[in-house]
């Protein structure tokens, strides 16, 4: 019961915070309507007993990517002049279309939602995954070793290539 | 009362749809960037409870490793929106349509 209840507050607070991220004129309101969706996502994680995903989230999402969001946005300055001129002439009604097709794609599955796509989902028993630091830790440091070294090369290249966009400028002139 | 796993889909369904609208329909690339992270977010949801329906710990990985790809993604996509802000007064993507500095 606890869960079904927190699932529909934090889902209603996840979908409340992404409209507010897509609406919202000023970039700030946006940066805290995506803070309000991630803050449910993670209670939905740990609602799923996810509880090392939910705390990286927490702390690598809110904490760091918001952080650094909301510094570009006071770097770059508060722009809501944002002009709604149409340059595009058909491509809106396209993804109209399109959004149109997913949305009843998420009725259809919410509808008859005897979710049989998950293959074998009814077999297992679920809550047996209890996702501690010490049950990710061990496929992460067997099975995905090399793509856990292959993210600690990417973290550089990117570090790396931060630094260099930052010296752009000052090199060309 | 456990929720199904199908339940967790559909929201992340819902969330993965207002991203990628507003993806498509705003113009400011700040609030763009913010609407993949909601992307990102809704496929993690997904993994999730996918791990959880089958008894399977590699979706939480999978998620872990989705995080790091996606904070990497913003260290040089919030890199390249603030160089191009200095060259251009802008971060509006309608400004940049002909792809050169």
């Amino acid at each position: 019961m606890a869960e079904l209840v927190l699932f529909i507050l934090m889902g209603a607070a996840a979908l409340a915070g992404a409209v507010t991220v897509v609406v919202a004129r000023n970039p700030v309101y946006s940066a805290m309507g995506l803070m309000g969706t991630l803050f449910s996502v993670a209670i939905l994680y740990v609602l799923q007993l996810a509880h090392l995903v939910a705390a990286v989230q927490v702390i690598v999402y809110a904490g760091a990517v918001l952080t650094l969001f909301l510094f570009v946005i006071m770097l770059i300055g508060v722009d809501t002049t944002e002009d709604w001129d149409e340059q595009l002439p058909y491509q809106r009604a396209f993804v109209g279309g399109l959004a149109g097709l997913i949305v009843l794609f998420a009725a259809a599955l919410t509808l008859f939602g005897n979710f049989d796509w998950v293959p074998a989902a009814s077999t297992v028993i679920p809550n047996a995954t209890n996702g501690t630091i010490q049950a990710i830790a061990e496929p992460l440091f067997t099975d995905w070793v090399l793509a856990f070294e292959a993210t600690a090369l990417l973290l550089t290249i990117a570090a790396a290539g931060a630094i260099a966009l930052a010296h752009y400028k000052r090199r060309l002139t | 009362m456990i929720v199904a796993a199908g339940w967790y889909m559909a929201l992340a369904a819902a969330l993965f749809l207002i991203g990628s609208l507003g993806m498509l329909l705003r113009r400011n690339a700040l609030v763009m960037f913010m609407c993949i992270e909601l992307m990102l977010n809704a496929v993690n949801l997904t993994l999730i409870s996918a791990g959880r329906a089958l008894n399977d710990l590699n979706g939480q990985v999978a998620v872990f490793f989705i995080l790091v790809v996606a904070a990497a993604e913003v260290v040089v996509g919030l890199a390249i929106i603030v160089a191009i802000f200095r060259r251009r007064e802008t971060a509006s993507v309608d400004e940049l349509s002909e792809l050169r500095g």
